[in-house]
């Protein structure tokens, strides 16, 4: 066990953990936004830099201050590491400028985005975006390509954080689709223009943090804030059918896998719970699910702002009184 | 004459054969290390030889070595690094067209020191036709016995292979050439952990420039003691210069290093000075990467001492008034020439370059390179500059290869020397359109 101090907060930790996870177990403020990193996407995160920290102290046996900042989710945690995030002024500016960076060639559509309401990108903005752009050239602008009738891909909206193509490679059998082309030319792309058909590649929507990657089967049909979230379980042969149901009354309107506060699919018995295409594209009757009861979103406020328990302010300053 | 260790036999007619090579002690290096000295003799040999890298970063090679991880039943390998893309430089093409051999013979000898059977040249797609150069070579030295199974009867296997790249710049990133020869997208790879734990198929690799590798010869030809004594005290041996640019004899060049800047450009063994009675303007001196230097800093530091063509002397007070010898590409502009314009180009090259994985690079170089094409277009304003001037700062430093750092300092650098020319470019849009930069008269300049 190591121990880490994460904004002041001591946490001890197992050897080889990443500083992003290790601050993941305090929770709350002081864990640094993540849009490329996915803990059950083998080899993924390094690419998006917004959780850029600072290191005040490598370690108890070296400890000097690392000269950059490092990537949170790659960089594994030292014994009497001091790593400062919500404190560091310097991890402000440059999570603000890769935040400028990542929205200059963004459309900004989020009015007519099926993802508003549950984008990183958005609630990325909102905590280091500026109030406006300084971009005042063209946005880079993609061919629309048709990966098939399930699942709608925007190119123009992509931040290239490769989730997706870690769930073509490591979830499905045949992966085809990958990066073409290189620098801001870049595009999340089928070889070919063939179609993507898998059980399984319908968790790339999930895995999106932004609209690029979207539910056709949900599209245009409402906003994600006026839909309710219910836990439901179903028998399926493929996937453990543990999914969040979004309802508008007594219809499905769609189905999304379980996800966390940062936005990442729940474990079952020790296994991601990814859903099949079944469960997600062709079961929207009520009856085909086991709805258990109505699900909390944490992390993307408008959602499920009602579902919110707000702190009694009064209890908070006894508790506070009494320490 | 500037003493020449790789370069000695460049002139003698056929020397890119076996034969004529060995005749002119080709392959003493291969049969001293293999026969006489340990692995570890020649690391420690090349370690004290004071050898620093010879791609861009001047990392000691002798260090790098050491780094190497050793586990058990787990092989090696030593990768060729000539994936030569840097706009200016073009040393290690000039090496490997007329000297195969040099490089394959200090392959063998590093492959030794480092234990590695397999050893790769990874070279850029458009110099297919030194491919066959070196395929021809390593074909030679195979029949030869100096590749293949037991060389000269010592019990060291090796086996030398050439893989062309596809073109890409960032494929001379270490990781990302290493993506690339494994068949994949060359993207680099986050570090740690470094290719000397996990590298090409997750093991062990050290990865080399061509120049760097080619030095070992002549280090373990005449011992680092001797070595040593060559050049100055940080940087010892000579060094590849390809200059270019408005140069009365532009080329490549084996220089000792310390040698002036002052007598680089103007010295008649050198490049002759500055074409058609012109005057020096600004000064890259280690390919496009590293920072610009204009007239005042080229041949006296900010202290008033003279420049030396040396790593530390050339990095002299830092990126505010001193640049790098980087890669040698050694780039001179006249006072015709527009810094804007070509930090414009270089910008260009980048925003083409950046592989697109991380967002700073990807989206921070396409951005300069919009705001200077503005720019040099006559449509910049004053608040551009200090546009750009932040948007490097903020991609430097932030990236995971040093690409990003690669695409900001020139341009923070042009800024930071010659920002009355930018503002000139801004204030006088039209007179910017009809500038001919000491081109033929109607040539078009609008880019």
């Amino acid at each position: 066990m190591v121990k880490v101090t994460i904004d002041g907060i001591e946490i001890e930790v197992e050897e080889g953990t990443t500083i992003l996870n290790a601050a993941r177990m305090i929770g709350g403020n002081v864990v640094p936004p993540a849009m490329c990193y996915y803990s059950s996407l083998e080899g993924s995160g390094g690419n998006c830099r917004t959780c850029l920290v600072e290191i005040a102290e490598g370690s108890t046996r070296d400890p000097r201050p690392m000269p950059k900042l490092m990537v949170s989710c790659s960089t594994q945690v030292q014994d009497g590491m001091v790593v400062k995030n919500k404190t560091s002024q310097r991890v402000h500016e440059n999570r603000g400028a890769v935040t400028e960076f990542l929205l200059i060639n963004h459309p900004l559509d989020c009015p007519v985005c099926d993802q508003a309401g549950e984008c990183h990108l958005q609630d990325l903005s909102f905590d280091h975006g500026g109030a406006g752009s300084r971009f005042e050239e063209e946005k880079r602008t993609f061919e629309p390509i048709d990966i098939g009738n399930k699942i709608k891909l925007h190119m123009n909206r992509c931040i290239l954080c490769y989730r997706c193509v870690k769930v073509a490679e490591q979830l499905t059998e045949k992966r085809v689709h990958g990066v073409l082309h290189r620098g801001e030319h870049a595009e999340i792309s089928t070889y070919i223009q063939k179609a993507v058909e898998s059980d399984f590649s319908g968790n790339m929507i999930d895995v999106c943090p932004v609209g690029a990657l979207t539910d056709r089967t949900f599209r245009f049909k409402s906003r994600v804030w006026f839909l309710k979230p219910m836990n439901a379980t179903r028998e399926c042969k493929k996937c453990p059918g543990h999914a969040t149901v979004w309802m508008f009354g007594e219809e499905i309107y769609r189905v999304t896998g379980r996800k966390d506060a940062y936005g990442e699919i729940e474990r079952l018995d020790g296994k991601t719970a990814w859903i099949c295409d079944d469960c997600r594209f062709e079961t929207k009757d009520p009856k085909q699910w086991n709805i258990e009861g109505p699900r909390k979103i944490n992390r993307h406020s408008v959602i499920s702002q009602n579902h919110y328990e707000i702190p009694n302010p009064l209890k908070t300053n006894v508790k506070k009184s009494l320490k | 004459m500037g003493r020449k260790l790789l370069l000695e036999h460049i002139d003698v007619p056929g020397i890119e054969t076996f034969d004529v090579w060995r005749k002119h002690g080709g392959y003493l290096s291969v049969e001293k290390a293999l026969k006489n000295m340990s692995p570890d003799d020649v690391v420690n040999e090349v370690k004290n030889s004071g050898l620093r890298g010879r791609g861009g970063a001047g990392f000691p090679t002798g260090m790098k070595w050491s780094f190497l991880a050793k586990p058990e039943g787990v092989p090696r390998y030593l990768l060729c690094n000539a994936d030569e893309s840097e706009p200016g430089t073009f040393k290690d093409r000039y090496l490997m067209e007329k000297l195969p051999h040099l490089l394959i013979e200090g392959m063998i000898v590093s492959s030794y020191a480092l234990g590695a059977n397999l050893s790769y040249i990874y070279i850029r797609g458009e110099y297919m036709w030194i491919l066959e150069i070196l395929e021809k070579a390593i074909a030679e030295a195979y029949a030869k016995g100096f590749l293949g199974k037991n060389i000269l009867g010592s019990g060291f296997d090796l086996d030398l292979r050439v893989a062309p790249g596809g073109g890409a710049y960032i494929c001379g990133e270490e990781t990302a050439l290493i993506e690339s020869l494994e068949g994949k997208r060359g993207n680099p790879r986050m570090k740690p952990p470094f290719p000397a734990v996990k590298g090409l198929w997750g093991c062990p690799t050290v990865v080399n420039n061509v120049e760097s590798l080619a030095t070992v010869v002549p280090i373990i030809n005449m011992g680092a003691d001797e070595y040593v004594k060559i050049g100055t005290e940080k940087s010892a041996g000579t060094k590849l210069i390809s200059a270019c640019g408005n140069l009365v004899r532009p080329g490549v060049y084996e220089i000792e290093m310390g040698i002036s800047v002052e007598e680089f450009i103007y010295g008649d063994e050198w490049c002759r000075g500055i074409a058609n009675n012109k005057q020096i303007k600004a000064l890259i001196p280690g390919g496009s990467s590293v920072p610009i230097l204009p007239a005042h800093l080229i041949t006296k530091l900010a202290t008033g001492e003279d420049r030396l063509m040396s790593y530390e002397s050339l990095s002299e007070g830092g990126f505010a008034t001193g640049s790098m010898l980087g890669s040698g590409g050694f780039i001179v502009f006249d006072e015709d020439q527009s810094v804007v314009r070509n930090t414009w180009n270089f910008a260009r090259f980048y925003a083409h370059e950046s592989c697109g994985q991380c967002s700073p690079c990807r989206e921070g170089t396409g951005w300069m390179q919009r705001v200077l094409h503005r720019i040099v277009n006559g449509q910049g304003n004053m608040r551009d500059i200090d546009l750009l001037a932040d948007i490097n700062k903020k991609i430097e430093g932030n990236t995971i290869c040093p690409l990003g750092d690669a695409a900001a300092w020139p341009v923070a650098a042009a800024i930071r020397h010659f920002r009355e020319e930018f503002e000139w470019y801004v204030n006088h849009p039209e007179e910017a359109l009809k500038r001919n930069y000491g081109m033929l008269k109607n040539t078009p300049t609008t880019v």
